[in-house]
């Protein structure tokens, strides 16, 4: 079939190449920080946290990428979907972006402390939420529909781990009191994790509305529950 | 048998839903098959916009709702249009007739080499109206949104006017026989944009009256002013043009049933 939306096709594809070296920055950003939590490096933590600019950057290029397009060539249906999807990845991408930088902040707020133990449910915690996030960017290049309904369903596991990472330190905190303020600290890197995956599943729910049309909520404490508001 | 009292508005009495209702269409040009078995209800007061490539019928069917097409000395129609519960198509039904309730505004701004007072007037006297002429044509040109431009020099020649005020004029003319259904060949096509944007405007004020079906190359401007769409295509095997998708403007251009309409709409192909 001939294709006359060259331009617009062109675009479009160099904007998903755009999102895909967002989410590649991302995911960089998010393994750096927990491995700087590990290891306690406060220089790498500082570096990180000045070098979430460049996502920021790229984050607005895209929306400004994207805004120009829907103002140039008015692009309907599946077109106009991949551009709205695009515009609410890259903000989910984004705020997984802070999440890192939240990360390596609470790396500068614990110091120059020994960990209260060594991490091991939080650095797992990111393999997954990053795992998912992988598979969602796949997802999202190869339209595939299949692994956006499936990797939302990792969320539970990152949750079950951050139920986990509570009640360990909660032990914590109540065997040693003078302990509350790291374990308040690790307890907010593993919300941030957490909250990454959460973002991965918002990110595979526009996924599923740049194939299908419709607008889908994974949410485990309601099911998931399909929305069509366009009749 | 009549499709409505001559000279009065026209009551809907049947199916309040729709305001004319295409059953089983096909339309010939000699032995060329135009349009295929076409199946499409218009909803009353909205705006229906018809879409499609090139030679898809979608202008053979706009005209084969008043009868237009029989103008054309090759043209036959079989299937049905039920207005007002009545088959057009009927051969007890006079065509003249089916126009004045059903009226056409075409791409080219046509108004008569008359004053603008006489281009509006000039239906309603040819129909025997016996109101009062001036209140009619000021009501016509106003819900033609063209009054405040001309009030002041009625007596000037129609073809004074700029092509969107000419346009708007023709308008005015149509709706001064009180039609019940507008037809809408490209009737921005010839226009700039902001004559365009201006009978689209005023194409939405009508439908507190009147429904309108217009036929437009502009996608954009089939997604701005129908609520409704209906995209035609060709039958591959036979050329004809068919009836690919009807539906609600926002579904359509968001998330269409069919591939083919995507791809039309989207700019892969036509």
């Amino acid at each position: 079939m001939t294709t006359p939306r060259k331009t617009l096709e062109r675009e479009l594809q160099s904007l998903q190449d755009q999102i895909l070296i967002l989410g590649s920055m991302v995911e960089e950003a998010m393994m750096t920080s927990i491995e700087l939590l590990k290891r306690r490096d406060l220089a790498g933590a500082k570096r990180l946290i000045e070098q979430d600019v460049e996502i920021n950057a790229r984050r607005y290029s895209i929306e400004g990428h994207a805004l120009a397009l829907i103002a140039l060539h008015q692009p309907v249906a599946r077109d106009l979907r991949t551009l709205a999807a695009i515009l609410e990845i890259a903000t989910e991408l984004e705020r997984i972006g802070d999440y890192a930088k939240g990360i390596a902040k609470i790396n500068l707020l614990i110091g120059k402390q020994p960990l209260l133990k060594p991490l091991v449910d939080i650095p797992l915690m990111a393999e997954k939420a990053l795992a998912m996030l992988g598979g969602a960017l796949s997802a999202f290049i190869a339209r595939d529909v299949e692994a956006a309904r499936t990797i939302p369903l990792f969320d539970d596991e990152v949750d079950e781990l951050y139920n986990q990472v509570y009640q360990e330190l909660v032990t914590y905190i109540i065997a040693d009191p003078t302990c509350l303020e790291q374990a308040s600290h690790l307890l907010w890197a593993a919300h941030n994790l957490e909250r990454a995956a959460d973002r991965v599943s918002n990110i595979c729910e526009r996924i599923l509305f740049t194939v299908t049309g419709e607008f889908t909520e994974f949410d485990s404490t309601v099911s998931v529950r399909t929305f069509a508001p366009i009749a | 048998m009549a499709i409505a009292t001559p000279g009065t508005q026209y009551t809907p009495s049947t199916n309040g839903n729709y305001a004319i209702e295409a059953h089983s269409l096909r339309i010939y040009y000699g032995d060329f098959l135009a349009v295929k078995d076409v199946d499409l209800n218009i909803p009353r007061q909205k705006i229906t916009a018809l879409i499609g490539p090139s030679g898809c019928g979608k202008s053979t069917m706009l005209r084969a709702f008043n009868r237009m097409n029989e103008l054309v000395p090759t043209a036959r129609t079989e299937g049905e249009i039920l207005y007002n519960a009545v088959n057009i198509y009927d051969a007890d039904i006079d065509p003249v007739e089916v126009r004045r309730h059903i009226g056409m505004v075409f791409q080219k701004p046509n108004p008569f080499p008359k004053s603008i007072y006489e281009n509006v007037a000039w239906g309603a006297r040819i129909n025997g109206y016996k109101g009062n002429m001036d209140e009619m044509v000021c009501e016509a040109l106003q819900q033609a949104a063209l009054w405040d431009e001309v009030k002041d020099k009625l007596n000037q020649s129609g073809l004074s006017l700029s092509g969107g005020q000419q346009q708007r004029l023709c308008i005015a003319r149509t709706i001064a026989v009180k039609p019940d259904i507008i037809l809408m060949d490209e009737p921005a096509s010839a226009l700039d944009p902001i004559a365009t944007l201006r009978i689209e405007e005023l194409m939405k004020e009508l439908t507190q009256k009147y429904t309108i079906i217009v036929v437009t190359h502009n996608m954009q401007q089939a997604a701005r002013v129908s609520d409704y769409t209906a995209f035609f295509s060709l039958d591959e095997a036979d050329r004809a043009g068919i009836l690919i998708e009807h539906g609600a403007t926002k579904k359509l251009f968001t998330n269409p049933e069919k591939t083919i309409t995507e791809d039309y709409i989207t700019g892969r192909f036509g």
